[in-house]
Order: structure tokens, then C-alpha cells, then sequence
């Protein structure tokens, strides 16, 4: 969510219990702006929130005038002091994928590989690297991992110029109700995957200037996004149930959206068997 | 007559010595005549028709202009022709250049194109310049340019035809090629959007081509390029002359920056406007929107109830059975969790609904729990003594009467053929706990969102206990839902959301050591049923601790609720001590069902054990307890987060603590949920050696088998003869 509105949006997604304390509220509203002006971004988004067992991770990510371009991220214990993560490589999201159980809360935390196939030990071994692996490092690839996979934008909030950079759209005037409860309207914000797939009667029909993003339509598992109307029916809020905690908020008809994640950073594998 | 399409003559018509500025200033509010506008070069074009179109009829002034101009602007004006019809060809003719001059009267060149020229159409004959002209029209060009070179064109053009016309106006002529601008002051030199020759200096055209080469085919060149404009679509019966005049006029009232880059989504704007001042009424149809009705149902809440007096009010001062959502919502919130401010405010009204319509003891806000379409907000009630419902146990009343249907039937059947009967007994059924005792302890009420009627839940049976261990389902928020899942889940989602809250309640809900104490009555454990004591009451002489206290060790927490058993209630019954009569039954038929093991009697943890005593999971601890704040020590909440319910929360400050869950309403694991395995086949039937099937004998073993019994039967006739011959031989000697 935008830091701007960081007040207004934390109200609209408490509908799941999560939130920040006041006190927490004050700090992000001085410690994202002075985020903002040291490493000259152009938008700050708070990201969310990790719970570890001893600890949480705050987390926060700048963006610069291309909004399609790989974001910074940065992360803090208390929302004070930010410290900025090293870029995910899909080296380290495929490593932290091995690992299982919550967040200790300490960055420094180390883990051990316990299952692991004999190559990738001799693999390992041969490079020189060791059999641990950071939290931090963890904490880089969930992060791109949340956002490849759920990080999402209603559609038609962000246009793609003729030159490739993505800003975002002064004419989007929100989605009307009924658009907002079909998950076509919304779009995952990361490079797209399936819109190659699609037939040409299809592609004819998309703007090319909107429609660059993959829409949510055909996530599998089907059915791994709620939809839901909240505070009487005047905001959607859709939750993602592959990677419960991160919800997505939009009032119809006004420019306010975003999404936030407060929960584990731990992808529910059970989800098949819970639908 | 001359048209000064230019300019007006500085001795012309007072109103047009004034119209320049005038003209501005109301079409351009708040920009000074001195600044070069991007507007500007429409500026002369548009403060030529006013002249233009007043030439003619020389009535209009000054005063009129301004409107009249936007209104020439921008809608065809049909008083302006009718003036017009009545003159002669000549005044024709020069109206057929109106429109080059007056280039938004929409009306003008369509009638003066069909008009008969005569010879004078010879002399309009489209030349090659001209034809560039027009053809970069089609070819969609910057209509700035075009205009403007059409605009010079038309002054140019407009000039010679209106000079011989009668001076219906004081017009003058002007020579060509003149600087009519220099009146109002704008900059100057080539570049200037006003000056002549500005533009000319594109590849394609010389310096001189704002002189008059053929004026007359660049007039027509004009006025086919206006007509082409103002022709209407087929399909949406627009024209873009007139969809470009409204855009341009929404553009200057709302003067967006960079609106180049956002013209086209103006365009459709406008085009949107169009229809929808048509489907004025429709569109106010659709206007009943979900949500007013989800608002008008929050709005109830607000409404004091009828008939409400000051009686009830002391009897609710009195008992308090209403919970102060709002001040549990507080200390929450100091750390992060709960509801919007909103959401409390609705759901401590829609407490104090339900607690005026049931007679309720106790009442606390127990949590929310999310769904896939709908949330559930429940609700944790006690009911007065006494006044309590007796719960219509229709679901297991309607299992034991379909079973015993089934056996008359089967008795029934015993006088014909019938298959063997099958000797399988269910497991006996573990009863449930009586209302007010154990898992049973408090009744739940639930609904989907605060203003909606509150449900009930039924009571939880061990059986929905178990089952409920077993699987791992989201609620879909609605209530009679079916929950399709192995093992079957013995109900619905009533009834899985009951088995829900009970596991989480008996595991997480949790109290600072020493607010609650067993009452003293009864003093020894019982012997039997081993769960220890199952009352508590309130400490009368609690002392808080301190927060530092609360959150270093988590053995200053204890449960307060009885923890479920494996059997699935809490107090462990031994469901086999009924069934002995089934027993001595079974011992008189032939076939001895297996007799089930002795169940061994299940130990939970004592009432009020300490938190610190629950099993972690791996490594982490079952609870994460943090203080709410760092830099305010002092003022400070203990918040307990459990890990293997996550969502479940504790506070505690001072004397008040409470507990809430928030989430999806399951249980932690670490490893993926495996759901249970079909169990093995049954055997039908048993086995034994007469039944049991044997391989057919090879070849080889049967030769060998009939000749050992070829042998034995030689040998045994040899024995026969043998006797024979002895018995033979004895007969002999006798």
C-alpha cells in the first residue's frame, strides 16, 4: 500500500485481524517518508508485516519511475532503521525453498539444510558454499517470492508507455462493482507469464496499454483467491489463500486500492485440501 | 464586402476594436493577452468568426459577442444563415467563404457546397497546392498546422472574393499577407502561432504561400476538408467536427497538465457524456446497490430499541453481562491486532442486540473467524441457570432410529434367504458432554457480519471432535454448508465451525496465574474421573504483575479452559461400561465378536496448568509473548501470540487481561496435512485351508502322482495275492 495512504488503508484491510499499532503507525508515517527522500524513490509502498517467533519484519519497498522494474526492498525490526535487502536471485528463492517452519525473528539466524540430495551437497561442496543459508536470505526470497505470486493491481491502474516503462494511469477512476468482484479485473504485478498463451480472438481484445499483465483468472488452484465485500459492501477485499495474510483492498469507483501482507511468510501447501 | 476575417479595423465597429481582449477574457479567464498560449493560434481563428459572422448581418454587438462567439464555436448557428439565404449570389458567395472564415458553422459550407456557383465554381477548382492542403487534412496531420495554414489560406482567400461584395460593413480591405495581430500585442516574429508564415516554413510549402495563388481552390480545399469533418458516422451518428469542438472545450475549462498525453481518454470521455445525459432514468435504476441495504441494516443497530426503559438499563448496570468490546479492541490494538475502530463499534451493538433478545449470563466477544465468501463474528455466552434451552438433538436421534429401522427390516428378511449377516459392530459412540460441563461449556453464537440475526451453534459431540482433528477444511461462511472431506465429517459447517471453536478455546484460552482460583468446595480430586477439578472462580485477591513479569516467563499464564481429550471430550467416559448387556449377548451366538480392548483411562492436564507446560512444535514454543511496546515501558501490554493456533491472542494489563482469536480457524503444522488413508479392505470372510484355493498340479506331478498310486495299487494286489496264495496254501495243507 501506498505510504501516503497508510493510514486510511490499514482501517480498510483490518478486516482480518491483523494490523499496526499506533505506535507503529506514527513511526511508518516519518520513517517512510525519510525512506523516500534518502534513496530518492519515487513511490513507498509498505509492504507488510512477517511475524517470526521472537520478532517481526517490517517491510518496505521503493520504487523508482519505471513501476514494472525490479523494486527495492528494505526491511526493519522496529520501523525505524531500514536496512535494504540484496536483489533475489532465483538462486536463493530456489534455496529458500527447501526450508520449512516460521521466521525466527533474528537476521542473523541461521539455517541448516536438512533434506538435501547428495548432488546438490557435492554441488555445494564443489563451490564452496556452505550448508547455511541466512534469514535474511530466506527473507529475500519470500518476499519475491509473495510478490511474484500474489502481489496484485486492479486493472487499468497502471498503463504501459509505447517505450516499455509502466507508470501509473491518471484516467484510472477505480472499477465499478461489478467489475470489482470478478477476479479478471485484477492483475498479478510481475512479468506475465500466460498472456503468450492466450489465443489471438482473445489478444485481440486486450489494450495493450492495460492489458499487459497476467490477470488472476487462471490461477491454480482455482478458487485460491476470496473475494469478498466488506464494511457493507463498499470495499472489495480479496485474500489470497495460497499465501494466507496477504489481502488486497479496492473501493469501487475512487483511485484507493493496495495490499498488504501481515502474516508467516509460509505458503499454505495444504490449500488443495482445504477448498 | 470586405470580410475582415484578419482583423478588425482599428476604426471598425467599436465591438470589434474590443472584442479582441473582451473576446479573451471571457473565453480565457485569468490569462493576460501578452502570454503566448498554446491556444493562441486558435485564438484568431476563433475571434475571426465573431466578426465574420456579424459582418454580415452587422446587427450583433459587442455585448453579444463573447456568447456568441462560443456559440459559433462550437454549435452551428442557424440564425446566422438565415440572414444569408436572402442575399444574392454574390453575398453567397461570400457566405460560401464564411465558412473559411467562420470555420465552425456547421451549417454554412454544407449549404453553400450544394450551392450553384456557377461560373464561379470553375474558379474553384481544386489546384495541386491546394489539393496538398487538403489531402494533408486527410492524412490527419496536426490540426494545429492545417488550421492554421487554412486559417491564412481562408484570410488570404476570403480576402479578394469579399472585397467586391457591397460594404454591408465597414469593413475594410486589408492587403494580404498583413500582420492582423499586431493589435493585440502577442510576441512577434516567424514563430509566432499568429504570424503569417508561421508553419509555412514546414518542407512542402514556401515562404509564400500565405499570398493568394488561387484562393479560390484553397477555399474549397477548406470547405471540403469541413465538410469531410462534419460528416456524421454511420454508426454513432457523431461528427467529429463537433466531437473535437467538445473536446476541446472540456480541455480548456479543465486545463489538465500534459494533457497531450491523456487526450485520447478525454476523447472517450466526451464521447461517454454524450449518451449518458440520454439514460438519465435507467442509470438511477441501477442505483440500488448491495451495499445500501448492508447499510441500512448497520444503521438498525444504532437505533435504540422500543420500549427500552430505565428498568432494563439498571438490570444490565447491574449484571454487566455486555463486554467492553471497545476497551478489549484498545489494548489489542496496541499491538497490532484487531478489527477497524468501525467493525468494533458494530459488533459491541450487535452484542448488545443478541444479549436483549437471549437471556444471557455472561457474554464476551470471542473472535472472527474468515471464510471464503462470508466471515464469521462469534460470540462466547453463558446462559442464566436455568433458563436454558434444551437443545432438540434431532441428528443423533434421526442415526439410532435409522438403525433400528434397519434391523426390523433385516428381522424381516431372517425368514427368507439371507445373505450372512454381518457380524460387524461400530465402535460405541462416545456421548457428548452435557451443556455447562466441558467442551460444552459455553454456547456460541455466530453471524456473518454485525446487523445480521445471530445464529446458534449446536453443541459439539466427541465424535465431531475427532473427525474435526482429522481434517483441515476453510469455511465457506455459510453455515449449512456441507463439509465434503475423509474421514466424513459427522455434520456441516455448523457443526465443523463448533468442533473449531472448541479445540481452539481449550487450547488458547488462557488467563495471568492467579486471576483465576479453584473454588474451594471441593477439595479433593476425584478419584474416578481423574480430570481434576472443573470449577474455577474468580480471585478475589488477584495481584496483577507486572508486564515485565507477564512476558519473560510464560509460567506466570495458565489455561483456564479444560483441554479436549484424545477420546474428544474433557472429561474422559468410558463408552464400553453400557455396552455389557451387548456383551452377554454376543456370547451366546456362535460367532464371538472380538471382544475391543480395555481403554485405557485418557489424563489430560489438570485445570489451570501453566502455559509453559504446552508442547512446542519442533523448535518453537507454543507461545510468543512480547511486551506491546519498547519505548513506553511503563504504560506498557503483555501480549501472548500462540504459534500453534496462529491467531489466537492474549492480553494482559494490570487486572485485565482477555483473549481473541483472528484467522482462518486452523491449527498449525509444520508439515503438510496428509489426510487420512482409506483403511484396508475388510475381510469378508476367514480363511482357512478348506477354502483356501491350491495351484492345479503341473503335469510332472500328476504322471508322478498316478504312478505312486499305480505302485500302491500293484503293491496292494500283490499283497492280496500273496494272501491269497497263503490262505490258498493253508487250504491246501489242510
Amino acid at each position: 500500500m501506498e505510504a501516503a495512504s497508510l493510514p486510511a488503508a490499514l482501517e480498510l484491510v483490518a478486516g482480518g485481524g491483523a494490523g499496526l499499532s499506533p505506535e507503529k503507525r506514527a513511526v511508518l508515517g516519518a520513517s517512510l517518508l525519510l525512506l523516500q527522500r534518502d534513496y530518492r524513490f519515487e513511490r513507498v509502498w509498505f509492504w507488510g508485516c512477517i511475524q517470526g517467533v521472537r520478532g517481526a519484519y517490517y517491510i518496505a519497498e521503493g520504487l523508482g519511475p519505471d513501476r514494472a522494474a525490479p523494486r527495492s526492498r528494505l526491511y526493519s525490526l522496529n520501523c525505524v532503521e531500514w536496512s535494504l535487502l540484496p536483489p533475489a536471485t532465483e538462486d536463493i528463492v530456489a534455496q529458500a525453498e527447501q526450508l520449512k517452519g516460521r521466521f525466527q525473528g533474528d537476521p542473523s539466524f541461521e539455517y541448516e539444510y536438512t533434506e538435501i540430495n547428495t548432488e546438490d551437497a557435492e554441488r555445494l561442496f564443489e563451490d564452496g558454499k556452505e550448508l547455511m543459508i541466512k534469514e535474511e536470505t530466506r527473507l529475500v526470497a519470500m518476499i519475491e517470492q509473495i510478490d511474484r505470486a500474489v502481489g496484485i493491481i486492479p486493472r487499468g491502474a497502471f498503463v504501459k508507455t509505447p517505450l516499455g516503462s509502466v507508470h501509473e494511469n491518471r484516467n484510472f477512476e477505480g472499477l465499478s462493482l461489478t467489475e470489482a468482484k470478478k477476479l479478471s479485473s485484477y492483475f498479478h504485478f510481475t512479468e506475465p507469464v500466460n498472456l503468450k498463451n492466450k489465443t489471438l480472438l482473445e489478444k485481440a481484445l486486450l489494450d495493450p496499454s492495460t492489458d499487459f499483465l497476467d490477470s488472476l483468472e487462471h490461477d491454480i488452484p482455482q478458487g485460491s483467491w476470496t473475494v469478498q465485500l466488506e464494511k457493507g459492501g463498499t470495499v472489495v477485499v480479496l485474500r489470497s489463500l495460497l499465501w494466507l495474510g496477504l489481502t488486497f483492498y479496492h473501493v469501487p469507483m475512487t483511485k484507493q486500492y493496495g495490499y498488504v501482507y501481515f502474516g508467516t511468510g509460509e505458503k499454505n501447501l495444504d490449500l488443495p485440501f482445504m477448498l | 464586402m470586405a470580410e475582415p476575417p484578419e482583423e478588425p479595423p482599428p476604426q471598425a465597429v467599436p465591438r470589434e476594436g474590443q472584442e479582441e481582449p473582451g473576446l479573451r477574457e471571457h473565453l480565457w479567464p485569468g490569462r493576460s493577452p501578452d502570454q503566448p498560449e498554446p491556444y493562441t493560434s486558435h485564438q484568431p481563428q476563433q475571434s475571426e468568426p465573431g466578426p465574420v459572422s456579424y459582418e454580415y448581418q452587422g446587427v450583433r454587438q459587442g455585448a453579444d459577442q463573447p456568447q456568441g462567439l462560443r456559440k459559433s464555436i462550437y454549435q452551428p448557428r442557424a440564425p446566422d444563415q438565415d440572414p444569408y439565404q436572402a442575399q444574392d449570389q454574390r453575398e453567397t458567395v461570400g457566405q460560401t467563404h464564411a465558412p473559411g472564415q467562420a470555420p465552425y458553422q456547421s451549417q454554412t459550407p454544407v449549404q453553400h457546397l450544394y450551392h450553384p456557383w456557377g461560373a464561379e465554381q470553375a474558379s474553384y477548382k481544386l489546384q495541386v497546392p491546394e489539393i496538398n492542403i487538403s489531402q494533408s487534412y486527410m492524412l490527419g496531420q496536426d490540426s494545429h498546422q492545417e488550421a492554421r495554414q487554412s486559417m491564412y489560406q481562408s484570410y488570404a482567400l476570403g480576402l479578394d472574393p469579399h472585397q467586391a461584395e457591397e460594404p454591408k460593413s465597414a469593413y475594410q480591405t486589408y492587403a494580404v499577407g498583413r500582420d492582423h495581430y499586431q493589435a493585440y500585442g502577442r510576441g512577434h516574429g516567424p514563430y509566432q502561432p499568429h504570424e503569417p508564415g508561421y508553419g509555412l516554413y514546414q518542407p512542402g510549402y514556401s515562404l509564400y504561400d500565405d499570398q493568394i495563388p488561387d484562393p479560390n481552390s484553397r477555399m474549397l480545399a477548406i470547405q471540403n476538408a469541413k465538410a469531410y469533418l462534419l460528416q456524421s458516422s454511420t454508426i454513432s451518428g457523431l461528427n467529429l467536427y463537433d466531437h473535437l469542438a467538445n473536446m476541446l472545450t472540456k480541455i480548456l475549462d479543465e486545463q489538465p497538465t500534459n494533457v497531450v498525453d491523456i487526450i485520447e481518454n478525454i476523447s472517450k470521455d466526451v464521447k461517454w457524456a454524450q449518451f449518458r445525459k440520454k439514460m438519465d432514468t435507467l442509470r438511477d435504476e441501477h442505483e440500488i446497490l448491495p451495499k445500501f441495504e448492508a447499510a441500512e441494516k448497520r444503521k438498525a443497530l444504532f437505533l435504540k430499541a422500543n420500549g427500552e426503559g430505565d428498568e432494563e438499563l439498571e438490570e444490565e448496570i447491574g449484571e454487566m453481562p455486555l463486554p467492553n468490546v471497545m476497551e478489549t479492541a484498545f489494548y489489542f490494538e496496541q499491538a497490532g491486532i484487531g478489527l477497524s475502530k468501525d467493525e468494533s463499534y458494530h459488533i459491541f451493538l450487535a452484542l448488545k442486540k443478541l444479549i436483549s433478545i437471549q437471556p444471557i449470563q455472561t457474554c464476551r466477544f470471542w473472535g472472527k473467524i474468515l471464510g471464503l465468501e462470508m466471515n464469521y463474528i462469534i460470540a462466547e455466552v453463558q446462559y442464566h441457570e436455568g433458563e436454558e434451552e434444551e437443545e432438540t438433538e434431532e441428528d443423533e436421534v434421526i442415526e439410532e432410529g435409522g438403525k433400528g429401522v434397519g434391523e426390523d427390516e433385516d428381522e424381516d428378511e431372517e425368514k427368507e434367504d439371507e445373505p450372512p449377516k454381518s457380524t460387524y459392530k461400530p465402535p460405541p459412540v462416545v456421548p457428548k458432554e452435557e451443556n455447562g460441563t466441558g467442551a460444552n461449556k459455553f454456547v456460541y453464537f455466530v453471524c456473518n457480519e454485525p446487523g445480521k440475526p445471530w445464529v446458534k451453534l449446536p453443541s459439539v459431540t466427541p465424535a465431531q471432535i475427532v473427525c474435526a482433528r482429522k481434517i483441515k477444511k476453510f469455511f465457506t461462511g455459510r453455515l449449512d454448508a456441507p463439509v465434503v472431506s475423509f474421514p466424513p465429517f459427522p455434520g456441516n459447517e455448523a457443526n465443523y465451525l463448533r468442533a473449531q471453536i472448541a479445540r481452539i478455546s481449550a487450547g488458547t484460552q488462557i488467563s495471568p496465574i492467579g486471576f483465576y482460583q479453584f473454588a474451594e468446595e471441593e477439595g479433593e480430586e476425584e478419584e474416578e474421573g481423574g480430570g481434576g477439578r472443573e470449577t474455577y472462580e474468580e480471585n478475589p485477591d488477584f495481584q496483577p504483575l507486572s508486564v515485565a513479569e507477564l512476558v519473560d516467563s510464560l509460567s506466570t499464564w495458565v489455561h483456564h479452559r479444560q483441554s479436549i481429550l484424545k477420546q474428544g471430550r474433557c472429561v474422559w467416559l468410558n463408552p464400553f461400561q453400557k455396552s455389557e448387556e451387548e456383551e452377554e449377548e454376543e456370547n451366546e451366538e456362535d460367532e464371538k465378536a472380538e471382544e475391543p480392548d480395555e481403554q485405557q483411562q485418557e489424563i489430560g492436564p489438570p485445570l489451570l496448568t501453566p502455559v509453559s507446560e504446552d508442547e512446542g512444535i519442533q523448535n518453537i514454543p507454543a507461545w510468543t509473548a512480547q511486551p506491546s511496546t519498547n519505548l513506553i515501558p511503563q504504560y506498557a501490554v503483555a501480549i501472548l501470540r500462540s504459534n500453534r493456533w496462529p491467531g489466537a491472542y492474549a492480553f494482559a494489563s494490570g487486572k485485565k487481561f482477555d483473549n481473541i482469536y483472528f484467522g482462518w480457524g486452523h491449527k498449525y503444522s509444520p508439515e503438510n496435512h496428509a489426510p487420512a488413508l482409506p483403511p484396508p479392505v475388510q475381510a469378508e470372510y476367514p480363511r482357512g485351508p478348506e477354502i483356501t484355493e491350491t495351484r492345479d498340479p503341473t503335469l510332472e506331478e500328476e504322471l508322478a502322482f498316478k504312478a505312486a498310486k499305480e505302485e500302491a495299487l500293484a503293491a496292494a494286489e500283490e499283497e492280496e495275492d500273496e494272501e491269497d496264495v497263503e490262505d490258498d496254501e493253508e487250504e491246501d495243507d489242510d
